[in-house]
């Protein structure tokens, strides 16, 4: 009873919260679940004038069946390697080459991090001009420049390209983001103690077998962060999208895409089908990285 | 240790500041390398500041200088008429962006603060297990909650555009808040709560006399971070807003991809002015802005 009443108050505080996330964290998405379910397809489903049916995963079959559908995951899974090995090797590479004391740091890290206080619908404006499709004449943005340089075989069409046009979308992802992951391995490289340094200075390690042996592994916790939150953010990407080449570009469509899509036209069986998927790839990602982090906790 | 989970309390310092920087044992590495440092990293500088210079120089354009072959070069005259127009066409949304993203920062740090200090320092049983599946709801895709939401905030009647905009603010805020907190309520020593729960204060008095006041490195992080995530969404708001009832980013995004299409001048200057908020938060409070970044920048 006295053990009990030593939580009870702290477990009342916070349970506002937890009925808050209970409800519009799990049981919205129990209740997305159900509505992929359905044969809710039509705005006058939507408003409860028509009856809705039960079709149990038939909507998850069709749209993995649909090659529109697979056209955004594949975009996806473009998107998402290329967003993921981008950051992290800039990231990574800054991080290297500021770690140690240099005149001028404390400037190079604020410009490098700077992108990431912006928006993605503020930086989509810059760059949608950046990534402008017209070569020759009407030659603008980075295609300009690429002509005025005399890289002219740079210039391409961005991502108006169906097959590849997602890539594009990448390069200010990248831009945005590696700063962020650059803080990250900074961190993490100033977490690692001196004396470990020169524990393997004494033994006789050459800076590059320090680097090896000793640095870098001490990083992986780092990389496996900067992995999960960078990967979780691409799978999730939007509004770089809308901002640039907008939703009805079938070229950069990828599953948030398709789900705003499907919501407009009043289609949420599908949209929350989409929705759905979504999860489950994040998921698949993430549930392992917070039960590593659970455990890692539970050790202390 | 520098997962998602844990970086907060050691991050903000080292990046901050540089805690090892002065010591004799770090070396400063060989002149070539300290040449190929600068290199890469002035390199780097002018290739992330690009978009900011065409930004700058086209918000100052006249229509007619904004032509492809001269999109690299300074304005022939500097106006100051697109800052003027994206003025007339932003402010409106920047107030209502201001009334969403101060009582959605308030709010969801209050309920974080309650929580990071019972997840740490009032714990009940389970509340590891808690605390993970309050963190899964900052992973969370929101498309996969996305329609029952739609649904909900038309069945319960929240006005659309900024009340529902705070309310959902708020609720997915939680996660991110209680994490940054409790991370460091860890670090604060148990002896100074249970000092406070000998002399009988119960874990209100706790916390409103205790634990409260010495939140408030904390609360500047957390604010600054929901500030920014809050300011810069624009996921929720083209769910639940339209660029009339809005925040800033929904009408810079109408601004740039409709009425003023072609003109690259005055969304390039709405883009900055959508923007400034923000970075001038990163600016002037860059230290915490990074303690933010470094707990985990996850919404998105």
């Amino acid at each position: 009873m006295t053990r009990v009443r030593s939580w009870l108050p702290g477990l009342l505080l916070i349970s506002p919260s937890l009925l808050l996330l209970g409800v519009f964290v799990y049981g919205f998405i129990g209740l997305s679940f159900r509505e992929s379910l359905t044969d809710k397809h039509t705005a006058a489903q939507a408003t409860g004038r028509d009856p809705v049916g039960f079709v149990g995963f038939s909507n998850y079959t069709e749209l993995l069946a649909s090659p529109a559908f697979q056209h955004s995951l594949r975009n996806l899974v473009i998107f998402t390697v290329v967003f993921l090995l981008g950051t992290l090797v800039i990231g990574f590479c800054w991080a290297w080459v500021l770690e140690r004391p240099i005149k001028g740091e404390g400037i190079f890290r604020s410009v490098y991090l700077f992108p990431m206080a912006v928006s993605f619908v503020a930086s989509g404006v810059v760059w949608k001009w950046l990534l402008n499709s017209n070569v020759g004449e009407q030659a603008s943005g980075l295609n300009r420049l690429f002509q005025m340089t005399g890289l002219g075989f740079l210039q391409n069409e961005w991502w108006t390209n169906p097959r590849y046009g997602i890539l594009a979308i990448a390069l200010p992802a990248i831009w945005q983001l590696s700063g962020y992951v650059m803080a990250l391995f900074l961190a993490g490289f100033r977490g690692i103690p001196d004396e470990l340094r020169e524990a393997a200075r004494v033994d006789g390690a050459s800076e590059m077998q320090l680097y090896r042996h000793v640095v870098f592994p001490q990083l992986s916790p780092v990389a496996l962060s900067a992995l999960i939150i960078i990967g979780h953010m691409s799978l999730k990407s939007f509004d770089l999208i809308m901002s640039i080449a907008n939703q009805s570009a079938y070229s950069t469509k990828v599953p948030a895409i398709d789900m705003y899509n499907f919501a407009t036209v009043y289609d949420y069986a599908n949209s929350a089908a989409v929705g759905v998927i979504l999860l489950v790839i994040v998921a698949l990602a993430v549930v392992p990285y917070l039960w590593y982090d659970a455990r890692a906790r539970k050790r202390g | 240790m520098a997962t998602v989970t844990t970086p907060a309390p050691e991050t903000q310092q080292v990046t901050g500041t540089r805690p090892s920087s002065g010591k004799p044992s770090r070396r400063t590495g060989s002149p070539g390398w300290r040449i190929f440092r600068y290199a890469v990293l002035l390199a780097s500088l002018l290739l992330v500041l690009i978009p900011v210079y065409v930004l700058f120089v086209t918000s100052f354009k006249g229509i007619g200088d904004a032509s492809p072959s001269r999109t690299w070069f300074f304005p022939q005259t500097w106006t100051g008429q697109n800052w003027a127009d994206a003025w007339e066409a932003l402010s409106p949304a920047l107030m209502r962006t201001f009334a969403m993203v101060i009582p959605a920062a308030v709010l969801s740090s209050l309920l974080g603060s309650m929580n990071g200090f019972v997840l740490s320092r009032w714990r009940f049983p389970h509340a590891n297990l808690v605390f993970t599946l309050i963190l899964f709801g900052m992973f969370i895709p929101y498309q996969a909650v996305m329609i029952p939401l739609v649904q909900l905030m038309i069945d319960i009647n929240v006005p659309n555009g900024i009340p529902s905009l705070i309310l959902l603010h708020v609720v997915y805020g939680i996660p991110i808040c209680t994490l940054i907190f409790r991370n460091y309520y860890e670090t604060v020593p148990m002896e100074l709560i249970e000092s406070a729960r000998v002399d009988g204060a119960g874990m209100l008095r706790t916390y409103f006399s205790v634990v409260l006041p010495i939140s408030i490195p904390s609360f500047v992080v957390v604010l600054l971070w929901q500030f920014t995530s809050a300011w810069n969404d624009f996921l929720f708001a083209v769910f639940f807003s339209t660029a009339n009832n809005g925040p800033v980013t929904m009408a810079l995004n109408n601004l740039a991809n409709g009425a003023m299409l072609s003109n690259y001048g005055v969304s390039m200057a709405g883009a900055l002015i959508a923007s400034l908020p923000t970075l001038l938060v990163y600016i002037l409070l860059g230290r915490y802005f990074v303690g933010g970044l470094m707990a985990g920048s996850v919404k998105g």
